[in-house]
């Protein structure tokens, strides 16, 4: 009798718990917000091995557009910062374990995504998928099939370039690897964000090299908060401060502050949300 | 294969969210598929030149020539003294860099493969532990034994595939097993090279669907299986070997 009492009772607790394992909960808590806001300290996941957008200077620290946004947020907050570097493979996942509030870590808004990460909107950024070549070697992605490109593990140009061009993809597990593969001649291109890759060829090291091919898609980047407080007080702060990044011009500024090729997507953005001091009247 | 499970798991992700893409994608099962061949071949190679690179070592470790004993001396304190992931790093962007290649116009196809820098590191890596533990093996034989195959007018050489080599082996089976097991895991590491090995496909594919509670599942169910099919094998091997009333 017991026996069968206390089978149903775990049969019960397994499914409950696979229950609230998979389904996310609609609610909207506060309880990470309050949190940081009575610790007076916001922990933000950024980039450390991104130049510009996170990376480190030579003394050590952790630098980049991506950490001046973070500045901001803080600063609105009135709270301190402390940065947590992170991968593209393991960023959801520390805002999913607490280990992080607020990711600003060059991730591209995918709807597979906005499922385990509270991405906010409106998109702080948007980027196109390119690459970056030995002068002459490349004239059209086609040129590219079949041929070893360079890939940096986790980043999802990857696989569509794969399945739209057939190429093979050779993936390592840091920008600096990739590229010094690229150098070498292990593969014909290293694929990845034309931000980045515009970055690095303005930095002057890059000087047989180039980006010859026109940028495909558009992948709007998006900044992420638990799924849980996306609709909570913390969701709708990051929203608000999104807006205010746009309609400042603030973007634009530090998009020139650290080197990055004007995009038309920010300028665009800070038109449309500029704000007119004549509603006001 | 693909078509009798894809209609299940497509459904389990559907109904439950444990989204297994690797068995109802067809490109993602391809990519899978491959990686189990790519693991399964670097696990081969690196365990087979592993033991070669430990018989011919122990051998030469024990030869009256000084210069041969002082390189193993070398080899080893080299390859036991450095981690295997910085070994790989250097066998493929150092020694990489040094081998003949081929130009295809915009990049080069290199004589050594990463696959093929993987299979070298690792088994050097593995083969510096295997030529102590064969050492070990060879000591443990009696110096009897050894003294009778000289009488009978054995070679070094002759001595050592006939009469050493077969007894050390039986005693070294058991610090070979663990090493082997060792290595296995340490194969892992060749996705710092872009070896298309499991752990490289698998966490491209978390990466492309943010799955990966699942494909850790995957990943540790496979190299559990792998290494249990390993020891089962050797320990029947021991098994086998065994010479009653010897060791």
């Amino acid at each position: 009798m017991i026996k069968t009492w206390a089978k149903t009772a775990l049969g019960v607790a397994v499914a409950a718990a696979v229950g609230f394992g998979m389904v996310s909960t609609a609610e909207a808590k506060n309880e990470r917000f309050m949190e940081m806001m009575s610790r007076g300290k916001l922990v933000v996941g950024v980039k450390a091995d991104y130049k510009p957008w996170g990376f480190r200077d030579p003394s050590g620290k952790i630098v980049g557009m991506e950490v001046d946004m973070a500045q901001d947020v803080a600063d609105a907050l009135g709270v301190s910062l402390e940065l947590v570097p992170v991968q593209s493979s393991n960023r959801m996942q520390f805002l999913q374990q607490g280990k992080i509030d607020l990711m600003i870590a060059t991730m591209s808004d995918r709807s597979d995504r906005r499922k385990l990460v509270g991405i906010v909107d409106p998109n702080y950024y948007t980027s196109g998928t390119n690459i970056m070549a030995r002068k002459g070697a490349v004239k059209s992605w086609e040129d590219l099939r079949g041929k070893p490109v360079c890939g940096k593990q986790g980043a999802f140009y990857n696989k569509i370039t794969a399945q739209r061009y057939g190429v093979k993809i050779v993936a390592f597990v840091g920008n600096a690897e990739a590229k010094q593969a690229l150098r070498d001649g292990k593969c014909i291109a290293w694929v990845y964000d034309d931000s980045s890759i515009g970055s690095d060829l303005a930095s002057g090291d890059w000087d047989n090299f180039e980006m010859p091919l026109a940028s495909e898609d558009d992948n709007p980047w998006g900044l992420a908060v638990p799924l849980e407080e996306l609709d909570g007080i913390w969701g709708h702060f990051m929203s608000g401060m999104t807006y205010w990044w746009h309609s400042s011009g603030r973007l634009i500024e530090l998009e020139k502050k650290w080197g990055i090729k004007p995009t038309a997507y920010l300028q665009h953005q800070a038109d449309k949300f500029k704000f007119e001091h004549g509603h006001l009247k | 294969m693909f078509d009798l499970i894809s209609g299940f798991f497509r459904d389990l992700y559907e109904t439950t969210g444990w989204n297994f893409v690797i068995f109802y994608e067809q490109y993602e099962w391809d990519r899978f598929v491959d990686a189990i061949w790519v693991s399964l071949y670097l696990i081969v190679a690196a365990l087979f030149f592993s033991v070669v690179v430990g018989i011919i070592g122990a051998w030469a470790q024990g030869s009256p020539i000084r210069a041969l004993r002082l390189l193993m001396a070398g080899y080893i304190q080299f390859f036991r003294n450095t981690p295997p992931y910085v070994q790989l790093l250097f066998f493929f962007f150092v020694l990489g860099n040094l081998t003949p290649k081929v130009d295809m116009g915009g990049y080069y196809e290199p004589m050594i493969s990463s696959f093929g820098w993987a299979v070298i590191s690792l088994s050097f890596f593995a083969g510096a532990f295997n030529v102590e533990i064969f050492r070990a093996g060879i000591e443990a034989v009696p110096h009897s034994t050894r003294e009778a195959a000289e009488a009978l007018g054995y070679t070094r050489l002759q001595a050592y595939i006939h009469v050493i080599l077969p007894l050390a082996f039986r005693v070294s089976l058991p610090a070979l097993n663990n090493n082997l097991v060792n290595l296995v895991k340490t194969s892992t590491q060749a996705f710092a090279i872009a070896v298309p090995e499991m752990l490289y496909t698998l966490a491209q594919v978390w990466s492309d669907n943010s799955n990966v509670p699942e494909m850790m599942i995957i990943l540790f169910i496979f190299y559990v299986g792998l290494v249990a099919i390993l020891v089962f094998g050797m320990h029947k091997w021991e098994k086998n070997m065994r010479i009653p009333g010897y060791g």
